[in-house]
Formats: C-alpha cells, structure tokens, sequence
C-alpha cells in the first residue's frame, strides 16, 4: 500500500472520555492464496454511552473486527501487525486469554446473529443464564435464578418462571434472541457488541429486539456497537454510524449528519439501494456494480475506486485517507466527495465520457435523476 | 383479519388461480398445524403478487403447494384453466414445467458438485429438450441474467457469491420458459446492494418472458418494489389483498399497517415504535378462534374474539378481512360508491364503526 492510514481524529472526539479505543488495527489471516487483510488500520473512539452503528456489506471486515474487539478470532493463522485496541485503559490487543475471560460477561457482552447456534441446545435457558451470574458475581443458586427470572422479565419474556426450564428449541427465534440478550446483560456490562442482533430474524421481531437493545442500552448506560449491513437498521437506533468497506472505514459521521450530509460515494450507493416504500412500484433500484475487491490482492489507490461513480485517474494510484469534512464529527476518505465541487465535476465528468477512470461504464450504475 | 372468502378474486386473463387452499401436516399426538386455512387468491398473465407476512404465517407453504409439494389438504390450484390438484402426478410433474420456483438460500439449492452449465441445463435434459441448441441456449440464459457464460460456465457453486448463485438458480428456472415463477424470499438471504441487483434483474425478465410471478417476502419495502398487487397473510388467513401502492399507502388491515411500520426506514427522524407492542405470533396447532390476529391487535373487540372475519370489498380493488378497517378515505360516511361493484357482483357490505 502506498499510503498508511490516517490516524486524524475529528475535533470533537478528543474532548470526551473514550471508553473503547483503536488505534490503527489489523487483523490479518495468513491463507494458501496470500496474506488477506480483513481489518486493515482501524481507528476509532467510542465514548461511554454511545451507540455506534457498524455498516457494510458481507465481506467488508466488520465481524471480523467486532471479534476482534472482544478477541473472540482463533490464534491459528492469524497475524495482527499492528496497532491497539484498549478498553478504559486497559490493553486488550496484548491480553492474555485468561485476563479476558474476566471481562467477557462482566464488563464486555456480545450478542450473535444466530440464536440458535449461541445457546446451547441441551440446557435449559435460566440455567444458560445462572451460569454467568455465578461465574462472575459468584451468586448462589437460589438468588442467581431470582435474578435470571428478573432478566428475562426484562427483556420481555412472558412467564418467565416456567420460561427458565424450557430448552432453545422449544423457543421462536424471537425469543431465543431475547434470551441471549439477557445473558449478554446479566451482569451489567459496560459495552455490548451486537453482531447482526436482527438478521435472521422478522422484520416485526426485528423492531421489538432493536427497541429492547436501545431501552436496555439507555437504562444500563451502556455503550453499544450494532454491526449491520443494514442502513436502514441503524438510521433510527444510533448515535453515529461508521461504514466499512474492505477492511477500512471509509466514512464515520453522527449519524444524522450521515443521512443529510454524506460524502463517500461508497455510503451514497448504500443508501440509494434500499428500496423506497414511498417511491412507486418497480422504481428501478439503484445498483452497485461489481463485487467488493480481493482482500489478498489490494490495488494501489482507493479500495472502492472500481465500483465507485465518481472514480477518477487520482483515485485508481492514490489511496484517500480519513479527512474531516465541513460537519463536526464527520470524516470520510475519498478525493472526491458527495455534495462538493470536486465530486459533482468528476461525476460529471465520468457521465459525459461513458466510463469512469477505472473503466466501469456508468450504464452499469443506474443513476437516479435526482 | 385472518379471514376466508373470495371477494377479491378476478375473472378474465388468470394465469393462478387458488381457493380455499388448505394445508395442514400432522404433528403428533392427533394434533394438526394449521398452515394455510382457506385461502384465495389469483394472478394475472405477467402479474406479479407479492405475499407478505411473517415467519409462520403460511406464505412458503402457500408458494409449495401451488407446485403440489405437497399436495394441498383441500381447495383448488388452477393454472390456465387446468385444477392441478386433479391430476395424476404424472400430469403434475409435466404441469410444472410451466411453473417454476427460485428459492431463499441460493447456495443450498445448487448442487455442489456440478458445473453451472450442467446445472442450467438439467431442466432441458430432464425434459428430453437437449438437442443441439441446448448449450447455446445456457449461454444466452447465463448472458441475460447477468453472468459471463464463458467464465462462469465451467466453475462450481462454491466459487460464487450468494447474489451469483441466486442469479444462476433464476437461470436454471427459466430454462423451460415458464408463465409462472415462484419466489420464495429470493432475496432475504443477500446485502442490501446485491438485493437491489437482484430485484432489477426479475424485473427485467418478467417483462422479457412476461412472467407472472408470485413473489414471497417479509419485507413490504422489497414487496412494494417489485409487486404489482400484494397480499398479506396471518397464520393461514388472508387479511387484506390490492395493488402495492394502495396496500402500503392506506393500509386497512391492523395487520398490515403494523407489517409497514415495522420495516426500518433510513431516516434518523422517521421512527415508529407501535410494532413493539404487537408480541408473538400465537400457536398455529390451536389458533386463536373468531380473527386469527386477534390476541395481537390493538383494536380488538368482542366480536373480533367470536366472529371470523371474512375478505370484503373496502374501496375500489381493495379487500380486507377485518371488522373494523382503517378506512383510507377520512372514515366519515360510507366507503365510497365502487364503480365496479355491480359488474363483479360484489354486494358492498356495511361497514361496521366501532
């Protein structure tokens, strides 16, 4: 790579206290086919009580990261080159196993994608959740099932009681993912890390565990990263949002600041992507094309250059790094922005040749008139 | 909501017919799951109809036993004139070459170990179709759903994408040009830029072959989108069918505007929290009597507890099984006059207030 990453930090983020920080960090896996760098220099700094929305399609990195965050990731054939991840104040990039599993559950909580593949099958759901109490708040059996039935009261779970005995799979997925929030919460943590907490599950169900993460996310004063692909999730339910894409974050604002004010073509394209319930039917979808790079074998210049519209000949050997826009809190890393001069020419620019500077025609992104 | 009746049901140029479907499996103990009790609807020649609804509410059975897989417990599936649930099933397994289906998990409906080619082309083998324009015809297929034949036609699934294997699957169920395509959560499974790919690409295709397609989902915004009319389900019940714009713009059903309220919008000003109060979907080996949505709607009355609603008329081309919809026209006075009333013999029953 030609140009390391950036490591400016906007003005306001050094104002507050930060309980989660990055600094520029890796995490690579060595393969047969070359080194893939699934994170590559991340900096990022989460205040206590914030809620940061994660985004970007498969393969962008953002799991890979969250697990990072949590050192979750096996130690076989990966490789992490750099940089730091410290949690009010301690290092947890240089933790040992043993030093973390005593923040897991007390101070650091994730909840996964699949309830079902998190619980575990053959054992009753409160004992699931008795377990963390006694293991970290070394509760005694009757007050830790006291406590257990408070949990899942909780989180909205009806007859909680006879609900303590019953297995997984005699839960809908709803509220399988229910109680894995309540495990994740049993011991008030200070952070939570919510990996796609949605995905597999119904857009009404969806809604309701969105809205219990934020009430208990609200009432603890936790701070919560919500991983998503989704923008739509996170438009409603964050405080800023940070959009990854191969490995790197290409763009981090408030995220009201995100919606009005977008600058990376990247996150623009998202969002166009989404169908909208207010535009008439068979409105034709906006299309990104191509797929997300090799991540053993990175180009030179910027990692979105092929697929982006307003691609020029800067961006195809020149690697953009995070800048501060206009807007308090807001950096993105592109040389030609969204809703600047620079950007709109160039965009002009790639319409009226037919091609952007990377080759991909523009017929192949329908571009919506506005 | 959650009712029978057939209201809504047209009458010239219907590729699909369904009446009353019924679809029930044992589950042990005498017991029986109600999957699809006694539902209708129909689509028209290069319609698309979106079916909505939850997980459980019967919409993947639904789009399954229109194929006979398996065959329904009771009611009619009539494509082109033709009731299949009367037929042999050899005559169902010839009948189907004129209906196909995509399904949600792209990878899982390919088989690992053939090549793209092979798997496109199966259909024609099966149907003795594979003369010497067979492997032409798999390019052209492979080159109008977006794929380069001369790349991809020698690799294996695996070394695709999810939104590349969706793309081979719709190839491979349009080999056999048929009028009517079955898409069961086609896209559920993708990021949000591949669905949008995805969703051009069945546009394109139906207004190429002029598809009718039944397109299952979850997700209105997506539904909205592609679909031409929609319908949605609960727990086996229709409650409210008609065009996509009229559905998600003055939705009638409870049901419905709940659904719509639900799908995450990305405006950080536009938050609805009402759906957190709607809770479980009930059981479907005893649903509940009277409106199946009734232990979850928060307009329930009495006579929603007793009385199963039926689908009715509520504006022009638009049919709900509710006791008390929302009316989309200001609620005062009757539902206006409906011009087509009297030529589809649909009497407008009176709307109950509460």
């Amino acid at each position: 790579m030609s140009v390391t990453m950036s490591r400016a930090r906007s003005i306001t983020d050094s104002t507050q206290q930060a309980i989660l920080q990055l600094d520029d960090w890796k995490t690579w896996f060595q393969t047969e086919h070359g080194i893939v760098k699934a994170v590559d220099g991340i900096t990022l700094d989460l205040k206590a009580g914030v809620t940061l929305g994660l985004v970007g399609e498969s393969g962008s990195g953002k799991t890979v990261l969250s697990r990072s965050i949590l050192g979750l990731l096996p130690t076989r054939n990966r490789l992490e080159p750099g940089g730091s991840i410290s949690f009010d104040g301690a290092d947890l990039g240089s933790m040992s196993k043993r030093e973390r599993r005593k923040l897991w559950g007390a101070e650091l909580a994730m909840v996964f994608q699949n309830p079902m593949t998190s619980l575990n099958p053959v054992m009753p759901i409160g004992r699931q959740i008795t377990e963390v109490l006694k293991l970290h708040l070394q509760m005694c059996g009757p007050e830790a099932r006291e406590r257990a039935q408070e949990l899942l009261a909780s989180v909205g779970i009806p007859a909680p009681g006879r609900r303590m005995d019953e297995y997984p799979h005699q839960l809908s997925g709803g509220m399988r993912q229910r109680v894995t929030i309540a495990i994740a919460l049993a011991c008030d943590p200070r952070f939570l890390m919510a990996d796609e907490p949605t995905t597999a599950l119904d857009v009404t169900v969806q809604a309701q565990i969105l809205d219990l993460l934020d009430d208990q996310r609200t009432q603890r004063n936790m701070t919560m990263i919500l991983v998503t692909h989704d923008l739509g999730v996170v438009a409603g339910r964050t405080d800023e949002v940070a959009v990854m894409y191969a490995g790197k974050i290409v763009e981090k604002a408030p995220t009201k600041t995100l919606f009005s004010n977008v600058r990376m073509p990247y996150t623009q394209s998202l969002m166009r992507s989404i169908p909208d319930m207010s535009a008439p039917s068979h409105t034709r979808l906006f299309t990104i094309p191509g797929r997300p790079p090799n991540l053993t074998d990175l180009s030179a210049g910027c990692r979105f250059s092929p697929r982006c519209p307003h691609a020029q000949e800067k961006c195809l050997v020149e690697e953009p790094v995070l800048m501060p826009s206009d807007q308090p809190g807001q950096e993105f890393a592109c040389w030609y922005p969204v809703g600047t001069p620079e950007g709109e020419a160039a965009l002009e620019r790639n319409l009226s040749r037919g091609v952007t500077a990377s080759g991909t025609p523009m017929s192949s992104m329908t571009v919506p008139d506005a | 909501m959650a009712g029978t009746g057939k209201a809504h049901l047209r009458e010239d140029n219907v590729l699909l017919s369904i009446e009353d479907l019924v679809v029930e499996y044992p589950s042990g103990k005498g017991g029986k799951v109600h999957a699809v009790s006694g539902i209708s609807f129909d689509i028209l020649k290069g319609e698309t109809l979106g079916l909505v609804g939850e997980s459980g509410c019967g919409k993947s059975t639904t789009g399954r036993a229109v194929l006979q897989l398996p065959q329904p417990t009771g009611g009619s599936v009539t494509v082109d004139g033709v009731d299949l649930t009367g037929l042999s099933d050899a005559d169902v397994r010839s009948a189907r070459t004129r209906m196909q289906m995509i399904f949600q998990d792209p990878v899982s409906a390919l088989n690992p170990r053939r090549k793209v080619r092979d798997i496109v082309k199966e259909p024609l083998v099966i149907w003795n179709r594979d003369n010497e324009d067979a492997d032409l015809m798999v390019d052209q297929m492979l080159d109008r759903v977006g794929l380069n034949p001369a790349v991809v036609g020698e690799r294996r699934p695996h070394e695709f994408s999810g939104g590349q294997c969706q793309r081979v699957a719709i190839a491979r169920a349009l080999m056999l040009e048929p009028e009517l395509l079955i898409c069961d959560e086609p896209v559920s499974a993708l990021d949000v830029s591949v669905q949008a790919q995805i969703l051009n690409l069945l546009e394109d295709l139906k207004e190429r072959y002029g598809l009718g397609m039944l397109f299952i989902a979850h997700d209105v915004a997506v539904v909205k989108n592609i679909s031409d009319r929609v319908a949605v389900m609960y727990m086996g019940k229709m409650c409210e069918v008609g065009p996509s714009e009229l559905i998600v713009s003055r939705p009638a059903h409870p049901y419905t505007k709940a659904l719509i309220e639900a799908v995450p919008v990305p405006d950080p000003d536009a938050v609805t929290r009402s759906s957190a109060r709607l809770g479980e979907p009930p059981s479907p080996i005893n649903p509940p009597n009277g409106c199946r949505f009734s232990s979850r709607c928060p307009k329930a009355q009495d006579k929603c507890l007793e009385e199963e609603p039926i689908v009715r008329m509520i504006g022009p081309d638009h049919f709900v099984a509710c006791h008390f919809p929302e009316l989309g026209f200001d609620g005062e006075g009757p539902a206006p006059a409906v011009a087509g009333s009297q030529a589809t013999g649909v009497d407008l029953p009176d709307l109950d207030v509460p």
